[in-house]
């Protein structure tokens, strides 16, 4: 983005404060625009054929230095890039980084199918909802276009996701696209060898297209520029992973140099970069050193500027880790870490339900309810004010007290003796050691819940309704 | 295109357009195509005249070329080609690719290094540590070209003064010494490759043992009897007891240049700083997630309570991967780029409690606790992956110390930030053809 305050968009603006993109005021969907909560054509009156001229000018400054690629069609298609800025704590990290998993086309039929469905269906519920992966990306071993093409297929009967065709023979590529034009796949790869032939099909087909070049971004970028001028700036950049020691170190220099190149200005390099921690399989033969090795190197490109990535390891102790750490960078970093304090009812509790408190971070809050609610277990949860902090750190840092425990429920207008007929409060194991104080403040009976709440339901079943003292 | 076209051709393709006159076209000498007439131009003519002259000019530009005009050049010069924001491609041809150099510069705006902090104390320093651990020292983010980072980053492996409750993966390397802090502290060393034992009081806890400060002193000297890498201190979290506790700890190893864990805002740290300063330790300057209390306590033991620069580390909090990573994450970032921009109350070496990626569920459960979720996994290699990844992003937002528990996640953060550091060489294999390889 060109611009980083709000008048200088305002400049831009119809300037009649007339509410269509429901702010106030214009000055107001210029913050927006700033912090790129709201897109420039949510203001309907610039669209207008007299503003034309500004609407385009607006339009410039305010694309994201680094380029936006989409690839795939339909509900699962994938954007990639956009980004503005170095740090996610400037603003926030735009479009995460695309997960690609690979299938290749002389594997047997049914483990191919099979794979490419647990691609599609791997999930992780987490906040709310679910952790997936995004892509399939189909590699020729075959050197056979047919087979290739049966392979591309085979995915696209299987799965809605978004598809990378994988091989360096332009013949091969050609029949993937074939089969795949209707679905914006992406074409990986382009190279200093085959690089007409592939900006031909591209070009022709209308779809993205990866440019790989190992550890040489002058040649990066002179397949970029050549790119540009041929006619299309769909590219992703390939500048190799190199997956161990020195070069690994030198893959990471590439990317930090690509992305601040195009941060800084350089639009001749500010597109989306790819990864391709699956190179980790090439040094290592087992499938729990190589799924580590992958895991940590598909890590360090999340939080380093790789927009997508094409890896091998379906083992969950693999996904899950990815998945999180995606969501950790990309996680937008303007949003609440806490939830409203006050007491929050799960399901349809009665005066025998138990009475749980945990914190108001979040996360915390969030795991603790989706735990009870997805085992039914009807009660009330009170989140505590804690600044925002989680139960461990809290009691450690005196945010979690037995005094704010009180003053919470009471807050809420909540009589324990006369709201329940067990008069007693569960404590998350965590803040165990505040159970003598807080029998001491409120004279309910202090129960000690397991320390982590996935374990309620068995808790609940041995200790609620609690035994007579 | 299989079509020949001359430059005479062109009336004769506006003769095949079957049109009556060329309202608005003019064409001038030395082909200079005019079209005036705001609408008055048929839009099929117009797209029918614009193709037609798109392929003359292609054409032309392949003769241009073979008498050994440089076409692509003049192509690229001219305004409007190439431009960004093309929407529909229209095909360039190029018989060679543009030729560009890569570059970037360095960071300007990273003037202040990064306070260095020297932990242990040798016998030439009045201690009895065979080596010692430097932190600190960096002119950039950490493994970033603009700057050489002088120190490796180090691991100090955490020994408990009693059995506690752990998680399965990690407990079976311990059994053995689980009631033996001494022994325990020697199996890290000896066996894990740990840089350095943190040994924690926990059982100075009024709430869990009461263990007295002067018994929790002795098990400090044994510890430090047992092996001779740097030790860090760490009490029970008790913010009534921690500053006894870590007084009488620091007296104990004087001269070792322990860290003492930890000060903060919510106890008595001028009493820890003391107990540093009169014993020649080093402080670890612990807050919860905010940069402003980061600085504030800082400020406080470096004014208030006169600690040395070179004595002063910071444990800003570490959340576990799933569960607050990216707060720490972005805390650490933060204040390590306020320190190299040039903010004082910031500019020291940073550790993180990574252990605590063991509380997260994913690391320990068998499986997920919910019936929605796909395998996670065998919790084996799940647990100590949680702990690889949590110090991982940490180790490049900045960290420098890692107090870590599993033994397999100590040798594989060693591993990933020396690669990073540039001390691993690589193994050889050639990428460039990773498309067909057999895995
Ligand atoms: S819709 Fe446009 S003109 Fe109307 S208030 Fe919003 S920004 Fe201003």
């Amino acid at each position: 983005m060109k611009i980083n305050s709000p008048l200088e968009a305002y400049k831009y603006l119809p300037a009649t404060n007339c509410g269509e993109c429901g702010e106030q005021t214009c000055m107001a969907f210029a913050a927006h625009l700033i912090d790129r909560s709201k897109k420039l054509t949510e203001c309907k009156p610039i669209l207008e054929e007299k503003f034309a001229k500004k609407f385009k000018e607006l339009q410039t400054l305010l694309a994201p230095e680094i380029r936006e690629v989409e690839i795939g069609v339909g509900e699962r298609a994938v954007k990639i890039g956009g980004d503005d800025v170095l740090y996610r704590h400037r603003l926030t990290f735009f479009n995460q980084t695309a997960l690609a998993y690979d299938v290749w086309d002389t594997m047997p039929e049914n483990e191919f199918v099979e794979r490419v469905k647990k691609i599609d269906d791997f999930k992780k519920f987490y906040v709310g909802s679910f952790l997936t992966l995004n892509m399939v990306a189909v590699r020729c071993v075959s050197k056979d276009p047919k087979k290739f093409a049966n392979a591309v297929k085979k995915v696209i009967e299987n799965t809605d996701m978004p598809l990378i065709l994988c091989s360096f023979d332009p013949a091969v590529l050609k029949a993937g696209l074939e089969v795949a034009k209707d679905k914006n796949p992406l074409l990986y790869a382009a190279n200093k060898d085959n690089w007409q032939q592939v900006a031909d099909l591209a070009i022709e087909y209308n779809v993205p297209v990866t440019l790989f070049s190992p550890d040489d971004l002058d040649t990066l970028k002179s397949l970029a520029v050549t790119f540009a001028k041929m006619g299309t700036e769909k590219l992703v950049l390939d500048p190799g992973t190199f997956p161990t020691g020195k070069d690994l170190k030198k893959t990471f220099t590439n990317f930090l140099k690509i992305r601040r190149a195009g941060i800084e200005g350089d639009k001749d390099i500010a597109y989306p970069i790819m990864a391709v921690p699956l190179t980790a399989w090439m040094t290592q033969d087992d499938v729990v050193s190589a799924s580590y090795w992958e895991t940590v190197v598909a890590s360090i490109f999340t939080i380093k500027y790789g927009d997508v990535m094409i890896m091998h390891s379906l083992e969950g102790y693999a996904l899950l880790p990815q998945l999180h750490i995606r969501d950790t960078i990309y996680t937008d970093p303007r949003k609440p870490v806490s939830v409203q304090p006050g007491m929050n009812k799960i399901g349809t509790p009665d005066k025998d339900s138990p009475v749980l408190v945990t914190t108001n971070f979040a996360l915390t809050y969030y795991t603790v309810e989706s735990d009870l609610a997805s085992s039914k277990i009807n009660c009330y949860l009170w989140a505590i004010d804690t600044d925002g902090l989680g139960v461990e750190a809290a009691v450690a840092g005196g945010q979690l007290t037995a005094a704010k425990i009180k003053k919470g429920i009471e807050d809420s207008g909540f009589d324990l003796k006369k709201d329940t007929t067990h008069n007693s409060i569960v404590l998350p194991g965590l803040a165990a050691r505040l159970q003598g104080d807080l029998e001491d403040e409120t004279g309910a009976r202090i129960l000690i819940g397991p320390a982590d709440s996935g374990r309620l339901p068995g808790w609940m079943e041995k200790n609620w309704p609690p035994k007579p003292k | 295109m299989t079509k020949k076209t001359k430059l005479t051709d062109i009336a004769s393709l506006f003769k095949d357009l079957n049109i009556e006159s060329l309202d608005g076209v003019t064409i001038e000498g030395d082909i200079e195509l005019n079209i005036t007439g705001g609408g008055g131009l048929n839009p099929a003519l117009a797209y029918a005249l614009g193709q037609e002259i798109s392929h003359i000019s292609l054409h032309m530009a392949n003769i241009g070329r073979i008498l050994g005009y440089p076409v692509d050049q003049l192509f690229s010069q001219a305004p409007g080609m190439g431009v960004a924001g093309v929407t529909t491609p229209t095909k360039t041809t190029m018989q060679e690719l543009l030729a560009a150099k890569f570059e970037v510069s360095p960071i300007k705006n990273w003037t202040n290094p990064i306070q260095e902090v020297t932990l242990g104390a040798t016998s030439a320093d009045g201690g009895s540590r065979k080596s010692t651990v430097t932190l600190g020292g960096e002119n950039a983010l950490p493994y970033y070209f603009d700057a050489e980072m002088p120190h490796r980053n180090y691991i100090t492996m955490d020994v408990f003064d009693m059995p506690i409750g752990m998680a399965k993966a990690v407990k079976s390397n311990y059994e053995d010494v689980i009631n033996d802090p001494a022994e325990w502290a020697k199996k890290v060393v000896r066996d894990f490759n740990a840089d350095m034992v943190t040994i924690h009081l926990i059982s100075t806890d009024p709430l869990i043992k009461d263990t007295s400060a002067r018994d929790a002193a002795k098990v400090v000297e044994d510890v430090l009897q047992a092996v001779d890498v740097p030790i860090v201190i760490g009490g029970s979290g008790n913010p009534q007891k921690d500053p006894e506790v870590l007084e009488k700890a620091a007296e104990a190893a004087s001269g070792e240049r322990v860290l003492l864990a930890s000060a903060s805002l919510n106890l008595d740290y001028e009493r820890i700083a003391k107990a540093a300063v009169d014993n020649g330790h080093v402080v670890l300057s612990w807050t919860q997630l905010e940069i402003n209390a980061q600085k504030e306590l800082n400020r406080k033991l470096m004014k208030q309570c006169n600690v040395p620069r070179d004595s002063i580390i910071m444990d800003p909090t570490t959340a576990a991967l799933g569960y607050g990573l990216d707060y720490a994450y972005t805390n650490m970032e933060r204040i390590r780029l306020a320190g190299l921009m040039g903010d004082d109350e910031l500019t020291f070496p940073m550790s993180s409690g990574t252990t605590n990626a063991w509380g997260a569920r994913e690391a320990w459960m068998v499986s997920s606790p919910l019936p929605q979720d796909s395998e996670w996994g065998a919790r084996e290699y799940r647990g100590p992956i949680w702990e690889i990844i949590t110090g991982l992003a940490l180790s490049l937002a900045g960290n420098d110390l890692f107090m870590m528990m599993h033994p397999t996640s100590v040798q594989v953060i060693k591993e990933i930030t020396q690669t990073l550091y540039g001390s691993i060489e690589s193994k050889t294999v050639d990428i460039s053809n990773w498309i067909g390889a057999e895995v």
